[in-house]
């Protein structure tokens, strides 16, 4: 007996023989249904260039593509986290202030002193966990629905944030900043490799770890999987996790860019609501169980190119929120239209 | 087969929200026996089967698998003791693929690396087993018909080892030829020593399958019986706990017929060909076919709920084009849909909400009191004889039984002409069966034209006045009322060609 391949077998009825060489020609770049995330990127890219050189402005410049990529790098992380929790039926609106206070503690921790790096990083890093496990434990034990329990935390975590602290907490260890926040090879900025590495690791996480398999298990239906008997709350509470760590690495971040940790980093940033809008805009389905990080990587392009090319227009923000609404709803559309078909 | 006993339970109570839904349960299987189940929804045949699984603990009584005493927390752990469960409702996930479905939860790893060569190996070894090669390990389940998604849950609990296979009305979604395959799967099972409770509502194949026979009936156990003992009848009594003199209503007259309320004329749809009938009124006509075949395409069309391609349909002489269900709602259309969690209830409200869900969509608030005809919640309920604690309780809580009648009242207050009933009683036990049968009936007399889709093959015989067969699209044939089933099958599989 040997592994099946789709092109190898012999199917039973003429449709699904079809179906199945379509299936074998996808494997591959395409088969991700990520692919016309792709192709809206390049579709962007081309449209902003051609926007941006008649207005005179610099747009495939060494520059403009560091200062892109660069801006990826913080709604990219978190998106990656948020793109867990979303493909597990949940979702985390507690990043944003997660984010502030990460940036704010690592600053603290640091105190200017190289010696503290490492365990200012590591107490973070822990902060992440506790944050993520209690939003896990609020859904799975407490039976709060998501949207609530980690609006509650967002709550909290401000509140946290406005006893401890009034203003910027400055701190950051310089020789950290620099390394994380400024270096770059050639157009690849340092933090930019951070970027890949997270997204490697929960890419791998998805696609060949139990708890990936188990992710998509429980977001396709959280009932099938708890008759199959899977563990259905670790999986729960194992994905806010990974969120809440993915939330707290973008806080550690930005406490880099800006050397100091900001009480307003992340609501400023909106990251809780942009990072929703990028996993979906990456094609994975807000009901759970179908999507990937692919297609999140290209939603968090796309929108750090949108920035990018309105800034250069100088757009004004009312305009700029418009085209973006516009853009998140439209891929909404097509992708309900795409699964209709497919069904 | 050997007198060891497989599993044992004993004394099996079960409480929710303190009533009481068995009451001390007694049950045997034993290795590469097949023991049926049967009685009527709400009998507790799912509540016990789900003690066994593990989804419920139960609250007093001992199960015993192998002579030792077990006690399930957690699905997971009845199935490493080797219970499978193949419930009504599929347990799979659409987006995933085959492997990954029968793998969920127990994925091989290597290193931490989920070991996807072994996960498909495995799974096209276990596809191999049950010779099933129409797809294969990676082909995702959204693809496959009920009956191959049947086929991937039961190699699931097969690949957990299962010795001790539950069947939750396994042929419920099936048509009648897909029945046959997955019965030489049930039989291969066995022989590879697999207890095997069937639970079922289809006496025909409870008879046809198995070796014993359990009677279940308000949470106990009415009597275990040796199948080649007793018969349908014995059955049914123990079931019901009372005589039925006839399992379906008279059919109607010649003089009830009256004008032609429903007619298609070559009707061509994606998946249909050229389909031209006509529904009189008091009349009921039965569409059988293969699943597949297009039976609920045909209602799906005249409903509007499809494009139609070419053809025309006429209601009360008048061509007409419903581009959406409202306007087939409105033109006195009513239809029961196959699957009634799904498409004919909302689960989560009242019993009044939706009795009126359909009349409040097409009759304004306004005009609702002076609509003649209009029934009261409480004449619905009169009616279809609906057993329920009130108007308000909400519809999941109630029997398959009572479900159908609800979805039947809420057409009823439209008042239709037309009413298309796809599987009508599909789920439903053989008490609550003859309840809508029935009604069905009694719409027919008092001027209603029935279309009535049905898998079941007894009951499209002894209900219809014309039975009309699809095949692959195409009208192959049409049957007077209390043809035989060979004659139905012959035209269904395209084994004859007739003339429609």
């Amino acid at each position: 007996m040997t592994v099946v391949d789709p092109s190898e077998q012999s199917p039973g009825t003429r449709a699904s023989a079809r179906r199945e060489r379509v299936a074998g020609w996808r494997v591959g770049v395409l088969a991700s249904p990520a692919a016309p995330v792709y192709g809206a990127l390049i579709g962007i890219i081309i449209l902003g260039w051609i926007v941006v050189t008649i207005d005179g402005g610099d747009f495939l410049t060494t520059g403009n593509i560091v200062n892109m990529l660069q801006r990826s790098v913080a709604l990219g992380i978190v998106s990656l986290g948020q793109t867990i929790v979303i493909l597990l039926g949940s979702l985390d609106l507690s990043v944003a202030a997660l984010i502030s206070l990460a940036s704010l503690v690592t600053a603290e921790q640091m105190g200017g002193e190289s010696g503290n790096v490492i365990p200012a990083i590591l107490i973070v890093l822990g902060l992440g966990v506790v944050v993520g496990l209690a939003n896990g434990l609020i859904i799975t034990k407490l039976r709060v629905n998501a949207f609530i329990a980690t609006l509650g935390m967002a709550l909290i975590l401000g509140g946290i944030i406005e006893n401890g602290w009034n203003g910027p907490q400055g701190g950051v260890t310089d020789g950290f900043s620099q390394n994380l926040g400024y270096t770059r090879f050639g157009v690849i900025p340092m933090s930019f490799i951070l970027f890949a590495v997270v997204a490697v690791v929960v890419w791998f996480i998805l696609r060949s770890t139990r708890f990936g398999y188990r992710v998509y298990a429980v977001g396709g239906s959280e009932d099938v999987s708890k008759l199959s008997g899977l563990r259905t709350h670790r999986t729960i509470i194992g994905a806010h996790i990974v969120c809440s760590l993915t939330a707290v690495i973008t806080g550690i971040f930005l406490a880099s860019r800006l050397k100091a940790g900001t009480p307003t980093v992340g609501l400023d940033g909106g990251y809780d609501l942009e990072s929703i809008a990028a996993v979906v805009l990456g094609g994975t389905a807000l009901t759970g169980g179908r999507g990937g990080v692919i297609g999140t990587i290209g939603g968090v392009f796309i929108l750090a190119v949108l920035d990018n090319v309105f800034n250069q227009l100088e757009f004004n923000s009312f305009v700029r929120d418009v085209v973006r609404g516009i853009v998140i709803i439209a891929a909404v559309a097509i992708y309900a239209r795409r699964q209709e078909k497919k069904a | 087969m050997s007198d060891q006993s497989l599993l044992q339970m004993q004394g099996i109570r079960k409480s929710f929200v303190g009533v009481e839904v068995l009451h001390g349960v007694d049950l045997d299987l034993r290795a590469g026996e097949i023991h049926a189940i049967v009685g009527e929804n709400g009998a507790g045949k799912s509540t016990l089967m789900k003690t066994l699984a593990g989804v419920h603990a139960p609250d007093e009584g001992t199960i015993r698998i192998d002579g030792e005493e077990v006690t399930f927390h957690h699905p997971a752990a009845a199935q490493a003791a080797g219970v499978g469960i193949v419930y009504q409702e599929f347990n799979l996930l659409p987006d995933r693929n085959v492997a990954e479905n029968i793998f969920i939860g127990r994925e091989p790893v290597k290193l931490g690396i989920v070991d996807r060569r072994t996960m498909e190996r495995e799974t096209a070894a276990l596809l191999d087993e049950v010779g099933e090669t129409s797809f294969g390990p990676r082909t995702p389940v959204r693809w496959l018909s009920v009956a191959q998604q049947q086929v991937v849950e039961i190699i699931k609990a097969r690949s957990l080892n299962a010795r001790i296979l539950v069947l939750d009305e396994p042929t419920a979604a099936l048509a009648e030829g897909e029945v046959e395959l997955l019965f030489t799967l049930v039989r291969r099972l066995q022989e590879l020593g697999v207890g095997i409770l069937y639970i079922s509502h289809r006496l025909r194949e409870v008879f046809a399958l198995s070796d014993r026979i359990t009677v279940i009936k308000d949470g106990g156990v009415v009597k275990s019986l040796t199948t080649s003992e007793t018969n349908q009848r014995e059955l049914v009594n123990l079931m019901v706990g009372r005589e039925l003199d006839g399992y379906f209503p008279p059919r109607g007259a010649k003089e009830d017929l009256g004008e032609v309320r429903l007619a298609a004329k070559g009707l061509s749809t994606v998946l249909l060909r050229d389909v031209s009938f006509e529904v009189r009124a008091g009349e009921i006509v039965g569409l059988a076919g293969l699943q597949g075949s297009g039976r609920t395409e045909i209602a799906r069309a005249v409903f509007g709920a499809d494009p139609v391609g070419s053809g025309t349909i006429e209601v009360d002489g008048k061509p007409v084009r419903f581009k959406h269900p409202r306007q087939a709602v409105k033109a006195g259309l009513g239809f029961i849909t196959e699957d009634r969690k799904a498409e004919g209830l909302a689960l989560a409200q009242s019993i009044a909400d939706n009795m009126l869900l359909a009349v409040r969509t097409v009759v304004p608030a306004r005009k609702r009191r002076s609509t003649p005809g209009l029934m009261s919640v409480k004449e619905l309920a009169a009616a279809t004889e609906l057993r329920a604690r009130g108007p308000e309780q909400e519809v999941r809580f109630l029997s398959g039984g009572n479900q159908q009648k609800v979805v039947l009242s809420k057409w009823l207050e439209t008042q239709p002409q037309i009413l298309i009933f796809d599987e009508p009683t599909r789920g439903i036990d053989v008490g609550a069966k003859a309840g809508i049968h029935d009604l069905i009936r009694k719409l027919a007399k008092d001027g209603v034209a029935v279309l009535m889709i049905s898998s079941e093959l007894p009951e499209l015989i002894g209900m219809s006045d014309r039975i009309l067969v699809m095949h692959e699209g195409v009208l192959a044939g049409e049957l007077p009322g209390g043809a035989s089933e060979p004659q139905i099958m012959e035209l269904a599989t395209g084994s004859t060609e007739v003339a429609a």
